[in-house]
């Protein structure tokens, strides 16, 4: 379990039970919990929607796509039956957070999720772990279980007359699956590939019945808005950017860790003060404000307010809320092979500008940072980037060719300092013992289908 | 449904609302390159070759799954979108290897083609491309892992066309893999479908990989001889020595009423040509034994032979049995022969259904016969009998497509649960043997459902069964050799009151051309009475009024020594029959064949014959549509099964004028191929031929003189000649009037093929064999045969 951290300038509403045992279920309720449950079966639908609308609660697994309206379009009627889903595939790199709300407040969840299906008119939900969050799972189904028990779930919640039903679900590892199309491929037990869109999950989506999909932490907040209301939900963040958020801070700083900062934060002030600076006496160089698949941004690009539109404004995206910080001491040609072995390992392959594209950039590359570049592969990095960008059939391919794209246009001395055979200027030991020679590449150790079987 | 209208790069374009994209361009002429969207297969997006701009979208859209809006505005040319194919065509070759040289696909090959129109002539390529050896997985589909640019075609052909599911994914990014069901090999029906779809050379067919390069081939349509769905497939011919060889059968083309789909018979299994047994020279018993002689010989022997036993004994002393899988020329021709030259009416052929039953149930309703594409827009087919996945694979095909893509209404009678019984909206179980008394149930017959009750298929599932099929408008009725005589009359009569429309499935390649060409001791062509021959012509005055023998009864004639004579022209009586072989050691026999049978082991003249691959004419598949044959490849020593039989009247000295419609007096208007002149020209220049005193025809053994003739003469087959002449198929009708018989014929002997048999022909097939012993060393079928 891990240690939490804290900061002055903290709001605490998702993380307001952290720490404070509410696994345990008559914790929770002493802690207020499950109320906002039966304050919305007695709002009805349309009034929960309209708070949520009212809340400016956007999206927080990465797209910040406004929650109530991807509510209201689930149609009212439907032959099939609609679905729940909460997404807690988190496998951002960076991201931390829905972890803490599964370790520390899994009724949380649920009651989100039940709140979603009073709004949707749904009867079943499904909250879906990310798999290598194999410690989580037993937290999940004994809340879930927990919550049977008590009557919050299965027929008739509360004596209220409605049935709502739950079940946890996880992943086998797969970073694709968190997007939602994919998600309910792998919950119907197929391979985890992003369906063709049209038709949207609120039309057609689990089981071909609508289906709302929402993140973990998006599902969490909204028992709180249903408490505390819309309007004071919006009020704690800048206009259309409601409430407070679960930024995740990692990477260089003397305290890392996941803090609740209001949405529109200046991000300096997060590093430097939340996060305690940068370690080691060093500088800051860069920072990823979204997670690893957002552009990143130069030390002098950071005096911005961390919500959707002012970082979109800044030319990146604040994405999952992961703040990845880069100090000085680090290559960048290193960190951009870093961040594209990721996406070549986790591309699920289905179309050819993801799959060829991460591949092809990995091996250039591992090739680059270990001393084989040459001048035309840093063009050409960035060709083969700006040519996935917006081409791919889900944004996979976007979040693999956006930091590459902003890593080769801001930090284009770096590759140039990589080339001719000069050994990486980062590397501790100075110097490379064996640049490798094209020809003499060792193919069979270096070829990617002994690792196939 | 309402017009939508549309702009693509400027230009106005209307289609019907719910098109796609990439459909409407194509149509309007407007290419969109696509690797993974293929017609009536699941949309994929994910070749992204088809991205194009549409206003007002923020990203570039895949034409293949953007169902068009009215009043969008397209750019399917802007550099955007052209730099969009580059750089995706760049990313595919990343790994492909450019092995295009020796690569089975060079030449046609949709990667090579779309890099040529839309790619760069320089690779950004530094580093080592990814490699994996290459696979086999059946005898005839070999794998290629690292050319695949997974558009997962052939996993959506095989699961979705074929309703195998043979082939899946494996891994994922760049490491994803198209693998066989089982490990490392296949378990399918080996159609040969996902190598045909494949669109580079990832997927190669065993049978052809390295023979040829595609352009060194010349292509011949022509129609599949094996089972009676009357596929048309496209040979790929080489020459070869002095003549033709046949390397590869595919129909990519997609022309004909298969579209792009063959099984593994039309595919493959046309090497039977080359087999070494293969009959080049005929042969004549001498003391006991066959010995090869000259034509002359042969032919002077078997004339001398039937003239000598139809002159000293009478035509009742001759037998002649014809064949399922030669032309419907060949057949017409063969009965002339039997009627006028031989004078007897002792003809008959392998029966597999009992069209004659068909027919006669069916008289008095017109045009009530479906044709193969009928089948793929009817709204509700019922399936009586049969197994077509296994004996009729495009009929399979074609229902499985109409129910997927537009939802027909399958219903299924059967005695056991055939794998189409998955596409049924209703299938009910019946004991074996018992398909006639559900033809007398559903037609009405409540007392014939006590027969079909078992424990799966209660009264009350049979009861809701006959009603939901009463209320189906434009239903097709298909049944299998298990209904016949009697059985089909109540069915057929009340459904064909209702509307319906009926295929009666016959086995092999021209099994429904044998018995409309009246390969019967009963019946004339057309199934038209023995009375009415004076119809033919002046010479079949002459024709015996008395019912001939039929082939059950020809093998009794010979036991008790009265039958002087018998003529097997392609048919293996004694192995389908089971006819004792000593039944015919008074009779002289002589077999026309491709190989030493089982009937020419014992015959005393063999005549080697051409196949249907090396002839032309005519063939009419088991719904009645006729498709013309083209000769693609070439035997040395083999003569058509055609001019055989005019040699052999010639030389029993009949005037061949008589037989063939030739010369000034015969022929009234020729098919045009014989001096180029247009088809619809032809009959105007007959005229003028004839005028002038000039012979319209020259060659008797021309099987389109033959086939003017049965347009002609035989009822159901004055069908439009300019479609047949343009390859496509005509549908016949049966317009003739078979008298009913109180009893079923026992004659008929359904073949029992499945997809890798093919009665006498598939033995001799190199692939088929492979695949069957293949199939014997697979672990599940080695356990079936243990449990047997």
């Amino acid at each position: 379990m891990a240690n939490l951290v804290s900061h002055p300038d903290e709001v605490r509403v998702v993380s307001k039970r952290f720490g404070q045992g509410a696994t345990d279920i008559d914790r929770y309720l002493a802690l207020d919990g499950y109320q906002a449950t039966q304050k919305a079966l007695g709002m009805g639908a349309d009034a929960v929607i309209n708070e949520v609308k009212a809340s400016n609660l956007r999206g927080r697994g990465g797209a910040g796509f406004p929650a109530g309206m991807k509510w209201s379009f689930v149609p009212k009627q439907s032959p099939k039956p609609k679905y729940v889903l909460c997404n807690g595939d988190e496998s951002e790199p960076g991201t931390c957070k829905d972890r803490l709300i599964f370790e520390h407040d899994p009724h949380s969840v649920i009651e989100g999720v039940i709140i979603a299906g009073i709004a949707v008119g749904s009867h079943q939900g499904y909250i879906y772990l990310r798999g290598e969050y194999r410690y989580l799972i037993e937290i999940m189904e004994k809340a879930v279980a927990d919550a049977y028990a008590r009557g919050f779930l299965g027929k008739n919640i509360f004596g209220s007359g409605y049935d709502f039903e739950c079940a946890v679900q996880t992943g086998a590892g797969a970073y694709e699956v968190g997007e939602e199309s994919a998600l309910m491929e792998s919950l119907e037990g197929k391979r985890g590939i992003p369906r063709v869109r049209p038709p949207f999950p609120a039309v057609v989506g689990l089981y071909g019945g609508p289906t709302v999909i929402n993140n973990a932490e998006t599902l969490a907040n909204v028992p709180h808005i249903i408490l505390g209301g819309g309007e004071w939900y919006a009020g704690l963040g800048p206009p259309k950017n409601g409430g407070t958020r679960l930024f995740c801070l990692s990477g260089s700083v003397n305290k890392p860790g996941v803090y609740e900062l209001p949405m529109g934060y200046n991000l300096r002030k997060m590093i430097d003060e939340v996060a305690g600076g940068i370690w080691n006496g060093r500088k800051l160089k860069a920072v990823q404000p979204g997670g690893s698949s957002v552009p990143v941004l130069t030390a002098d690009e950071v005096d911005i307010a961390m919500d959707f539109d002012s970082v979109g404004k800044a030319g990146s995206m604040l994405g999952s809320g992961a703040v990845v910080i880069i100090d000085d001491s680090t290559c960048m040609v290193k960190y951009a092979l870093r961040v594209m072995r990721f996406y070549q390992h986790e591309s699920c392959g289905w179309c050819i500008p993801c799959r060829e594209g991460t591949d092809w950039l990995k091996k250039t590359l591992t090739r680059f940072h270990s001393g084989g570049g040459v001048r035309r592969d840093i063009d050409n990095i960035q060709y083969l980037a700006e040519n996935m960008l917006g081409r791919t059939f889900c944004p996979l391919g976007d979040a693999a060719a956006m930091p590459i794209i902003s890593l080769v246009k801001k930090f284009r001395k770096e590759f140039e300092d990589h080339l001719e055979g000069k050994p990486c200027p980062y590397e501790d030991h100075g110097k490379i013992g064996q640049l490798p020679v094209l020809t003499a590449y060792d193919h069979r150790a270096a070829d990617p289908w002994t690792h196939a079987h | 449904m309402a017009d939508v209208n549309i702009t693509v790069d400027g230009r106005k374009l209307t289609a019907p609302a719910g098109t796609l994209l990439i459909e409407a361009c194509k149509n309007a002429g407007i290419e969109v390159p696509s690797f993974c969207y293929y017609p009536g297969l699941s949309l994929q997006g994910a070749c992204r070759m088809c991205l194009v701009e549409i206003a007002k979208m923020p990203k570039m859209q895949t034409a293949c799954t953007t169902v068009i809006q009215e009043g969008m505005a397209v750019t399917t040319t802007s550099d955007t979108v052209r730099q969009a194919r580059k750089a995706m065509l760049e990313f595919v070759l990343q790994n492909h290897p450019l092995d295009c040289p020796v690569c089975d696909a060079g030449g046609e090959c949709e990667l090579q083609d779309m890099t040529f129109s839309y790619g760069a002539s320089e690779s950004r390529l530094i580093d080592f491309k990814n490699h994996k050896e290459e696979e086999q997985w059946s005898p005839v589909v070999f794998f290629d892992r690292p050319r695949c640019i997974l558009c997962y075609r052939c996993v959506r052909v095989c699961n979705e066309g074929m309703d195998v599911a043979a082939l899946g994914i494996q891994n994922r990014g760049s490491l994803s893999l198209i693998v066989p069901n089982h490990g490392e090999h296949l378990e399918c029906e080996e159609c040969g479908m996902c190598i045909d779809i494949c669109p580079v050379g990832a997927l190669t067919s065993g049978a052809y990989r390295y023979k040829t390069r595609p352009w060194e081939m010349n292509h011949v349509g022509t129609i599949c001889t094996h089972c009676g769905d009357g596929c048309k497939t496209t040979l790929g011919v080489r020459r070869q020595g002095s003549g033709n060889q046949i390397v590869r059968s595919d129909n990519r083309d997609k022309s004909g009423i298969n579209g792009d789909f063959l099984c593994i018979k039309g595919r493959y299994a046309f090497d039977f040509v080359e087999h070494p047994d293969r009959l080049k020279q005929p042969l004549v018993r001498k003391n006991g034994t066959l010995t090869p002689a000259s034509w002359e010989e042969a032919l002077e022997l078997a004339a001398r032979r039937f003239r000598e036993a139809r002159d000293i004994a009478g035509g009742a002393s001759i037998g002649v049995i014809g064949s399922n899988r030669t032309t419907n020329e060949e057949n017409y021709l063969l009965q002339k022969f039997a009627r006028l030259v031989l004078r007897t009416n002792n003809i008959d052929h392998h029966r597999t259904a009992d069209y004659p039953a068909f027919v006669n149930a069916l008289s008095g309703h017109a045009n009530a016969t479906a044709s193969m594409r009928d089948l793929s827009s009817a709204q509700a087919v019922l399936l009586i009998g049969n197994d077509p996945t296994y004996q009729h694979p495009l009929l399979a095909w074609q229902i499985r497509t109409n129910v997927r893509l537009h939802g027909a209404r399958l219903y299924v009678v059967n005695s056991w649960p055939i794998k189409l019984a998955r596409q049924a909206k209703a299938f009910v179980q019946i004991p074996e043997g018992a398909e006639g008394k559900a033809a007398a149930f559903l037609g009405g017959d409540d007392s014939a459902a006590e027969a079909l009750v078992t424990d799966k298929t209660t009264r009350e599932k049979l009861l809701s069964f006959r009603e939901k099929l009463q209320s189906e408008q434009n239903l097709v009725v298909i049944f299998g050799s298990e209904l016949r005589g009697q059985d089909l009359a109540p069915l057929v009569r009340s459904a064909a009151a209702a509307g319906a429309k009926f295929i009666c499935l016959g086995d092999y390649a021209n099994s429904r051309g044998a018995a409309d060409m009246g390969l019967y001791p009963d019946l004339l062509p057309g199934y038209l009475p023995l009375s009415e021959a004076a119809r033919f012509g002046e010479p079949w005055k002459s024709v015996p009024q008395q019912p001939g023998m039929n082939l059950e009864q020809m093998a009794a004639a010979g036991k008790e020594h009265k039958l002087r004579a018998l003529y097997v022209v392609g048919s293996n009586p004694l192995a389908r029959y089971d006819i004792d072989p000593f039944a015919l050691a008074e009779t002289f026999v002589v077999v026309e064949d491709l190989f030493l049978t089982e009937t020419a082991d014992v015959a005393d003249v063999v005549l080697p014959a051409a196949c249907a691959y090396e002839k032309s004419g005519s063939f009419t598949n088991t719904c009645g549509d006729l498709q013309l044959l083209h000769k693609a490849g070439d035997c040395e020593g083999v003569k058509p099964d055609l001019e055989i039989i005019v040699r052999l009247a010639e030389r029993m000295g009949f005037d061949i004028a008589q037989l063939v419609p030739m010369g000034a007096g015969g022929m009234r208007a020729d098919f045009g191929e014989s001096r180029g002149v247009q088809s619809g020209e032809a009959d105007r220049q007959a005229i003028w031929n004839r005028r002038q005193g000039y012979e319209p025809r020259v060659s008797p053994f021309n099987p389109f003189a033959v086939l003017e003739e049965i347009q002609r003469l035989v009822p159901g087959y004055d069908v439009g000649r300019l479609e047949l002449l343009s390859g496509n198929d005509v549908h016949t009708a049966t317009a003739g009037q078979a008298p009913g018989k109180a009893e079923a014929d026992r004659s008929l002997v359904p073949s029992n093929d499945n997809l890798f048999t093919s009665g006498t022909l598939g033995r001799y097939s190199h692939v088929l064999n492979k695949v069957i012993e293949h199939r014997l060393g697979l672990p599940n079928e080695k356990k079936a045969v243990v449990a047997e």
